[in-house]
C-alpha cells in the first residue's frame, strides 16, 4: 500500500477499497518498523492519527469527503500544532507544546488529514544537511552513511522510505528542494506569500515559504490546493486566486520554451548529476519542449548575499526565545541578564548561535548598510535576471544541487562549504519565486534532483512539466530497498 | 574580514547569548570564514539600485483596529517557565 502515491490512495478510500484507519496503521506500523533507521520522526502521534481517521472514515460515510480526507501526512516540526510538542528540533522548544495550529495544519486537517507525527529538521531550519538536529540526524534512506539533505531531511527521508506519503516542509534557500533532491522525491516552494505563514516557526521571514513534498508532482498538486490562498493573519500573505491546480496537469510540454542558465551547468556541476540533468532534458525535448541557453549574471551574488539577509533576519526574529515566556530557561539564573545569557546559550546549538551572532554584527553600528543594504541591492539584481529570463522561456531548468547526498559529517565543521550546496535553489528565494524538484534518475545508486524555477504564480505551470516528465519516467516510483516491504 | 575572540564576545554580548571561553576561538574562526565569504558582495555593481524587502515589492497591509483574538492568558502562562499570579516570573529586576 506504501507504494502507492498519494492520489491513488485518495482513489483507493474513494472506492471505499480501504479505510482511512487501515492506512494510518499501515504507516504507523511501518514508522514503528523502520523510523530507527533513518530519524525521520521526532514525535509519532499513533493515537490522535488513529482518533483522526476514524472521523475521517465518519466523514466519508456522511458523504461530505473531499479528495485529501482520511490521507495521512507528516507534518515538519517547524509548524505549531495544537496540543502537540513543536520542537522545531532545538533544545530551545524541547518542552514546547503548541497552543494553536499553524495556518498550513488548520487547512490540511480541515480538508480531513491525518496526522502521522513530526518530523526532524536542522535546528530552526538553518541547516543542509539535518545535521544540527537536536534530536540527532536524520540518515539518506538510500545510503545511511549520507545525509538526506536539509533543513526538512525528515519529511524528505519519510516521504522517501514511505513512512508517510506526503509531508510538509519549509523552504527558506533551498530546504524543501535540497532534501527532495537528496532523497528522490517530489517538492514544490511555491511563490513568496502563495502560503500562509502563520504559525510557522520564523526563520528568515522575507524568505520563508511552505511547500508540499510527496512522490509525485499530481500529489503536490492536490497538497498545494489545499495550503494556497489568503489568510489575514500573515501580513506579507499575497491576496491572489487560487488556480485549479489539478486541472493544470494537463498542458502539454509542446512549444515549451526552457531556459537552461549557463551559471547551473558551470564547473562546480559533479559530473554524473550532469548526465543526469542532461537526459532529462532531452526527455522534456522529446515532448516537444525547446531548449534555449540564457544568462542569469548575478546567481554569483546569491549565496553571499543570501548569508547576509538570512543571518540577519533569524537574528531578529530568534530575540523572541527569551526563556521568559515559553521554551527552555537554565538552571538557576543569578539575574535577568544572566537567565537571557545561559538560556539563548544552552538552549541553541552551534550553527543556530553562528547565524544569530552573523546576524546581529551584520545589522550592528556602522555595519547596516554595507552587509544588509548592500545584500537587498545584490537580492535586486538577482531577481531582474530572472525578470528578463522570463522574458524569453516559460520556466528555467537545470539541477537542484551541484552533487548527490553527501556524507554524515563530512561538511558538518566547514560552514561555508555547507553553504555552497545551496547554490542553485537560493537565488529562487531571493528572488521570491516558486522552484520544484522532482526525481530525474542516480548516480552511483544516489538519486539526482531536477530543478524546475517559473514565474511568479506560476505554479500550475511547474506542476504540469513535472508531471508531463513523471508519465513518461519512473524514477518517482523508485523506493529504496531497505524500506521496500 | 578577520574577528578575534573578543570581538566575538561583544557581538554575542549584544546577541545575549553565552559563549564559553573554550568555544569563542573557534566561533571566531568560523565567523571570520563566513564574512569572508559575504565580501564577495562588495564589488556587486549596487550603485542607483533600490533595495529589495518583498520580492514582489508588496506594502504592509492594514486592518481595522479592532479585537480579533480571545483572551486565553491561563494557556499562555501554563507554556511559561515560572509564572504566579498571572504574571510571568523573572529573577529580581529592582532591590
Amino acid at each position: 500500500m506504501h507504494d502507492k502515491t498519494l492520489s491513488e490512495l485518495s482513489a483507493l478510500l474513494e472506492a471505499g477499497e480501504v479505510s482511512s484507519v487501515e492506512l494510518t496503521r499501515h504507516f504507523l506500523d511501518r514508522i514503528e518498523r523502520h523510523d530507527g533507521d533513518c530519524n525521520a520522526f521526532i514525535t509519532v502521534c499513533a493515537e490522535s492519527a488513529l482518533a483522526e481517521a476514524e472521523a475521517a472514515d465518519r466523514r466519508r460515510a456522511r458523504g461530505e469527503a473531499g479528495p485529501l480526507t482520511g490521507l495521512p501526512i507528516a507534518h515538519k516540526d517547524i509548524f505549531c500544532t495544537d496540543g502537540v510538542r513543536t520542537s522545531c528540533a532545538s533544545r530551545m522548544l524541547d518542552n514546547f507544546v503548541a497552543p494553536y495550529d499553524a495556518t498550513v495544519v488548520e487547512r490540511l486537517k480541515a480538508a480531513g488529514m491525518v496526522m502521522l507525527g513530526k518530523t526532524n529538521m536542522d535546528e530552526f531550519a538553518m541547516g543542509s544537511s539535518n545535521e544540527t538536529s537536536f534530536y540527532g540526524p536524520v540518515k539518506n534512506p538510500w545510503d545511511p552513511s549520507r545525509v538526506p539533505g536539509g533543513s526538512s531531511g525528515g519529511s524528505a527521508a519519510a516521504v522517501a522510505a514511505r513512512l508517510a506519503p506526503a509531508a510538509t516542509g519549509t523552504d527558506t534557500g533551498g530546504s524543501i528542494r535540497q532534501p527532495a533532491a537528496l532523497c528522490g522525491i517530489t517538492g514544490l516552494k511555491p511563490t513568496y506569500g502563495r502560503i500562509s505563514r502563520w504559525g510557522m516557526i520564523a526563520f528568515a521571514s522575507s524568505l520563508d515559504q511552505a511547500g508540499p513534498m510527496a512522490q509525485s508532482a499530481e500529489d503536490c498538486a492536490l497538497l498545494l490546493q489545499a495550503m494556497a490562498g489568503f489568510d489575514e493573519r500573515d501580513s506579507t500573505c499575497m491576496d491572489e486566486p487560487v488556480p485549479d491546480y489539478r486541472a493544470a496537469l494537463g498542458q502539454s510540454l509542446e512549444g515549451l520554451r526552457i531556459g537552461l542558465p549557463r551559471e547551473f551547468f558551470d564547473e562546480g556541476l559533479d559530473a554524473g548529476v550532469r548526465e543526469v540533468v542532461e537526459a532529462a532534458l532531452e526527455v522534456c525535448r522529446g515532448l516537444g519542449a525547446e531548449t534555449v541557453e540564457i544568462d542569469l549574471p548575478n546567481m554569483k551574488l546569491s549565496v553571499p548575499a543570501y548569508y547576509v539577509v538570512a543571518p540577519a533576519e533569524c537574528s531578529s526574529n530568534l530575540s523572541r526565545f527569551d526563556g521568559v515566556r515559553y521554551g527552555y530557561r537554565c538552571e538557576d539564573p543569578r539575574d535577568l541578564e544572566d537567565l537571557y545569557l545561559r538560556s539563548r546559550g544552552e538552549g541553541f546549538g552551534a550553527e543556530v548561535k553562528r547565524r544569530i551572532l552573523v546576524g546581529t554584527y551584520a545589522l550592528s553600528a556602522g555595519y547596516y548598510d554595507a552587509y544588509y543594504l548592500k545584500a537587498q541591492k545584490a537580492r535586486r539584481l538577482i531577481a531582474d535576471d530572472f525578470r528578463r529570463a522570463f522574458e524569453q522561456v516559460d520556466v528555467i531548468l537545470g539541477p537542484t544541487t551541484p552533487t548527490t547526498a553527501f556524507g554524515l559529517g563530512e561538511k558538518a565543521d566547514d560552514p561555508v562549504t555547507m553553504y555552497l550546496s545551496d547554490i542553485y535553489t537560493i537565488a529562487v528565494n531571493l528572488a521570491g519565486l516558486p522552484g520544484m524538484s522532482i526525481p530525474a534518475g542516480f548516480s552511483d545508486g544516489l538519486p539526482v534532483g531536477l530543478q524546475i524555477i517559473g514565474n511568479y504564480f506560476d505554479e500550475g505551470r511547474l506542476l504540469a512539466v513535472a508531471h508531463q516528465y513523471q508519465q513518461h519516467t519512473d524514477w518517482h516510483r523508485r523506493l529504496p530497498d531497505g524500506y521496500a516491504d | 574580514m578577520s574577528l578575534g575572540p573578543e570581538e566575538v564576545r561583544k557581538i554575542a554580548w549584544l546577541a545575549r547569548i553565552e559563549i564559553r571561553d573554550e568555544d569563542a576561538e573557534g566561533y571566531a574562526r568560523n565567523l571570520s570564514d563566513i564574512l569572508d565569504f559575504v565580501e564577495q558582495l562588495s564589488d556587486a555593481p549596487t550603485d542607483g539600485v533600490e533595495p529589495m524587502a518583498h520580492p514582489l515589492d508588496a506594502t504592509q497591509r492594514l486592518r481595522p483596529d479592532e479585537v480579533t483574538e480571545t483572551n486565553q492568558r491561563e494557556r499562555f502562562l501554563a507554556l511559561a517557565p515560572a509564572a504566579e499570579n498571572g504574571l510571568f516570573l523573572v529573577p529580581r529586576v529592582i532591590e
